[in-house]
């Protein structure tokens, strides 16, 4: 995934809450751990944020209530300004533009939906989705035509008229979607965008995003608490504990190869076999590869668990769509991840 | 997670600010109790003690007026105003002035009101609103009600623009905002008069001295709701608007303003009642409708009339606060698609057509555009009879409790409060400020204690600190027990509530007229109007206090066992206690006012200075005394709310 230059680029960001925040930061030696900031009456709700996020990529944020993935997608939108460390988007320090910088940059590439929706009451639905719009100073029709398709595209056809009080819950969380939607930011940003969603339409909106990504390119940090939600999207998925990131790689090596305890635990009680890909298990191939028929690359162990069972050779030939040989699934390793056993 | 990081607060403090309080106030006891072996510079305030503020204001308003030429600027502004009044004059009572298309026709301005009642709260507003015109005009008091409402429709647009400016600014220069909170806390707590006496030195007299006293007197809780409303918009709805690319200004008009509508609304309904107050009562320098008539005929003691003019000022207060009341809270609603422009805008054009409807009358019938005084209805006879055949049955009772009053209460309290070395009440209270809030709300009550004795007035302070006194005691004897009465059951607590904000709503002159019927013009009368106007929030927030109890606290304690006057005793009154202390509060800061009011029937304290310092516009007269008056209510505010806050923290309420 790792292109030659990344959009989003965070070095060192740190972000406390508290009084001086600053001054005690600069005042610290070496990097204070969370007790440590806590001690000294701070509130630390991102830690030596070092992280690359590269065009076109799906980076899903998890951790639990509080440790910092709301703090760290403003710091990257600069919707708060960062404590130490610099955010660069598109080669640009994002610290270091003007307000006027600021407003064409959001204007022109960013787009985020917000974790309590954020609606402007005063206006209706279709105001409020054609809010961006006229910002940027689009004329009256052209928005309105806009902010109906992005309505319909979000299943809210026939209240473009209601005001946010009217609607449920799920209603406004789509409200706030549409309004992202309508603009088409290169950049996204998603704060738990589904979490009032019902099953089907979450499911339509994951689709939604993923063509959006897929035809367009788009860059989206995606913050969730579901994990099958995550899987089903991330290109790599982040996992934060007290504003620090624990470990940021694709889906498949988190859960083999997880990199601290807290990871670890975090991932203990997901079905490992419905996220490892045969491509990810294989190993290359040495010498004469086994003959017969090949597994495909980007099936989980658990979409081929019939094969395992039956098919009773010790090796088996991966490959990937093309037909093309890639590698060489130990039959023995998968069952292990089948069974949950630890190999 | 986050808890640890707050400070854990020292317990021990309390207590022992508690016991050095107490060795205070034993002190002062003392002093007291030795007062024939005090020098005198410790019974009175000495001279030396005494600083001439007066002079030191009347010079720096001779400065600003004569030798800075503030003057020019202020009649000038006063000049707009009065064009301004002019035009509202003209079109609203036909006076002599342009555009001279006046009057329009009282049917015309009826209907009006009751489409607006109509459009903003239902059947119920359009009648009350468009009731309340009818009534005026048929009670023949068309002119006088439309004088007041010129100056209204003046000075409260005014009032709004200015205190959303100052508020816009406050909210957004911190460093403004701190310099502008303790003014504000001590206009809000200056009594009218203080207001008048500057306007009268640079405007005069007349309606736009009226409108100009009411606009600056209207301002500061506009300011407040402005400030407050756009602090409480939530941080998301303005990254929300940042995300989308506005600019300041773009956010401030789409995001912050809009989503902090309600608050802004209720700043204007505030705008609007103030007003209203302000301007009744600005007929004592000179400005002309309802309220001067009030004042003449409420002096000349002829009952009926006063009751007709009471009820026109009442059905107006009670018209204006609802209407803006359900502006503040309506929320926007949406029509169905393809609904037709007649629908969506039904009332406008059935507005229209009803005062087309209403010109056309107007034009051949004399009585719709106009009711001549002579025409018109009256019940003041009626009235009349009314009080005299209620006062030949109360008089006996009421005699015997005035001078009951007079002799046994009144007096000695008085004395006694007179008695008191002035040295001993400053130590008291030193010692009260300790016990509740330590060492720093000490200072602040022997700041504004000492404040007051140095400005020369100890000796009216005194008289009018007794009669709060008494005023806010009996205000909590009859309002207590009628609030934990109400708060007995839902509908009682609603229809007591519905009864305190309406009263509220009354402006302050209005309380007068049952006390004056009763009493006639005497102290009694002018403390009987105090306890009235004082009971009103005592009650309300009693009832609110015992109401906000947890329902689970209620159940635990009905688990429990406990009887209905051991839960009222053991559970609701102590955690009820904090809201009732700020009722307490209010009933201090009302009586304060109404004391200052009452004193044009009969009062020896600062009030009936203030009038004097009125009649003579002495302005530093004025403002000083205005100020002892502040300073009493800002260190009752102080104690109060100190107590209020630490005890609801140590509650665990909030
Ligand atoms: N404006 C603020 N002032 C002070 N502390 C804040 C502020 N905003 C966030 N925090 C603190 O920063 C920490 C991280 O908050 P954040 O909102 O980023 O969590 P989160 O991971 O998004 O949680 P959730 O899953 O509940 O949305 C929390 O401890 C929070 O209390
Ligand atoms: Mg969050």
């Amino acid at each position: 995934m790792a292109d030659a230059q990344p959009v989003i680029s965070c070095r060192g960001v740190w972000k406390l809450y508290g009084k001086t925040p600053e001054s005690y930061l600069a005042g610290v030696s070496d990097t204070p751990s969370f007790e440590d900031i806590r001690r000294a009456g701070y509130i630390a709700a991102a830690r030596d944020v070092t992280l690359d996020i590269a065009a076109g990529e799906m980076l899903v944020i998890m951790g639990l209530s509080g440790s910092g993935k709301s703090t760290l997608v403003r710091c990257l939108s600069r919707l708060v300004e960062v404590t130490s460390g610099t955010v660069t988007v598109e080669e640009q320090d994002i610290g270091a533009l003007d307000e006027n910088g600021l407003i064409e940059l959001r204007r022109n590439k960013m787009g985020m939906v917000f974790q309590n929706f954020a609606l402007l009451p005063n206006r209706t639905v279709l105001e409020n989705v054609a809010y961006p719009l006229e910002m940027r100073g689009q004329d009256r029709h052209d928005r309105r035509a806009r902010a109906l398709d992005v309505i319909k595209l979000v299943g809210l056809e026939g209240r473009e008229d209601y005001f946010p009080r009217e609607l449920s819950g799920g209603q406004q969380q789509r409200v706030g979607i549409a309004r992202s939607l309508a603009i088409e930011p290169d950049i996204w940003f998603l704060d738990e965008p589904f979490s009032a969603l019902d099953p089907l339409i979450r499911r339509e909106m994951q689709d939604e995003f993923l063509r959006l990504q897929d035809m367009l390119g788009k860059t989206i940090v995606f913050i969730t608490h579901d994990f099958d939600e995550a899987l089903r999207l991330a290109d790599r998925i982040a996992i934060m504990k007290d504003g620090a990131i624990e470990q940021v790689d694709t889906p498949d090596r988190i859960v083999l190869d997880p990199a601290t305890d807290y990871v670890a635990k975090f991932i203990e009680d997901i079905d490992k076999a419905h996220v490892v890909h045969a491509g990810h298990l294989a190993g290359p191939v040495k010498g004469a590869a086994p003959r017969g028929d090949p597994v495909a690359a980007t099936a989980t162990i658990h979409d081929i668990a019939r094969r395992l069972v039956e098919d009773k050779r010790a090796r088996l030939p991966v490959a990937d769509t093309s037909g093309k040989l890639v590698g060489v699934l130990k039959r023995q390793d998968a069952l292990d991840v089948l069974f949950g056993e630890q190999p | 997670m986050t808890d640890a990081a707050i400070p854990a607060p020292a317990i021990a403090t309390p207590q022992r600010d508690q016991r050095i309080g107490q060795m205070i106030v034993v002190a002062a006891v003392l002093l007291a109790a030795a007062k024939v072996a005090l020098p005198d510079g410790l019974i009175r305030p000495p001279d030396w003690f005494v600083l001439p503020f007066a002079d030191w204001i009347n010079w720096t308003f001779a400065f600003l007026k004569d030798d800075l030429g503030l003057i020019y600027l202020t009649r000038a502004f006063a000049d707009g105003v009065e064009w301004l009044i002019d035009i509202t004059a003209n079109l609203l009572y036909g006076k002599n002035r342009w555009p001279r298309i006046g009057p329009i026709p009282w049917t015309v301005i009826a209907v009006t009101a009751g489409v607006v009642g109509y459009a903003l709260g239902g059947w119920r507003l359009a009648l009350l609103s468009g009731g309340t015109f009818v009534w005026i005009a048929v009670m023949g008091q068309w002119e006088w009600a439309m004088e007041t409402m010129s100056v209204i429709v003046v000075a409260v647009p005014l009032a709004v623009a200015l205190g959303l400016v100052m508020g816009l600014l406050a909210w957004r220069y911190p460093r403004f905002e701190a310099v502008l909170n303790p003014v504000l806390n001590i206009a809000q707590s200056l009594p009218h008069f203080a207001y008048m006496i500057p306007v009268v030195v640079f405007i005069g007299l007349g309606p736009k001295a009226g409108a100009i006293v009411t606009i600056i007197f209207a301002t500061p809780p506009m300011i407040r709701m402005t400030v407050l409303g756009l602090k409480k918009v939530p941080p998301e709805v303005i990254e929300s608007g940042q995300m989308c690319g506005s600019t300041r200004w773009q956010l401030l008009r789409h995001a912050r303003v809009p989503t902090a509508r309600t608050e802004i609304l209720v700043g204007v309904n505030q705008v609007i009642m103030q007003s209203l107050a302000m301007v009744v009562l600005a007929s004592f320098i000179g400005m002309p409708g309802l309220g001067e008539k009030l004042l003449q005929l409420l002096q000349a003691l002829r009952m009926g009339r006063s009751i007709e003019i009471g009820i026109t000022i009442v059905l107006l207060a009670i018209t204006l606060d609802r209407c803006s009341k359900a502006w503040a809270y309506r929320q926007p609603v949406h029509f169905e698609r393809g609904t037709p422009w007649w629908v969506r805008n039904k009332l406008l054009l059935i507005w229209l057509a009803l005062i087309a409807v209403a010109f056309t009358l107007a034009a051949f019938i004399p009585e719709a555009h106009e009711i001549k005084r002579r025409q018109a209805f009256t019940l003041s006879k009626q009235f009349d009879a009314g009080v005299d055949w209620m006062l030949v049955l109360l008089d006996p009772i009421t005699l015997a409790l005035r001078s009951f009053l007079i002799v046994w209460i009144l007096v000695p309290l008085q004395n006694a409060y007179q008695w008191l070395p002035f040295a001993a009440v400053l130590t008291f209270l030193a010692g009260i400020g300790w016990m509740i809030g330590g060492a720093r709300s000490a200072l602040v009550c022997l700041a504004y204690a000492g404040l007051i004795a140095m400005s020369g007035w100890w000796d009216r302070a005194m008289i009018t600190a007794y009669m709060i006194t008494f005023a806010v005691i009996i205000s909590m004897m009859i309002g207590l027990p009628l609030g934990v009465w109400a708060s007995r059951s839902e509908g009682r607590a609603k229809i007591a509530l519905l009864i305190c904000d309406t009263a509220q709503t009354f402006p302050s002159f209005i309380y007068l007229i049952p006390v004056v019927m009763l009493f006639g013009v005497n102290d009694v009368a002018a403390i009987g109007a105090v306890i009235v106007f004082g009971m009103v929030p005592m009650c309300r927030y009693t009832i609110e206090g015992l109401r906000g109890v947890p329902p689970e606290l209620i159940e635990a304690a009905d688990m429990s066992g406990a009887t209905r006057r051991q839960k009222l005793w053991t559970v609701k009154l102590p955690l009820a206690l904090p809201t009732i202390m700020v009722g307490i509060n209010q009933t201090v800061m009302f009586s304060l006012f109404m004391v200052i009011i009452a004193a044009f029937i009969g009062t020896r304290d600062l009030g009936q200075e203030m009038q004097r310092a009125l009649s003579a516009t002495d302005v530093g007269k004025g403002l000083v005394l205005g100020l002892c008056v502040a300073f009493m209510g800002l260190m009752v505010d102080h104690l109060a709310m100190r107590w209020s806050a630490d005890r609801k923290k140590a509650l665990g309420i909030d």
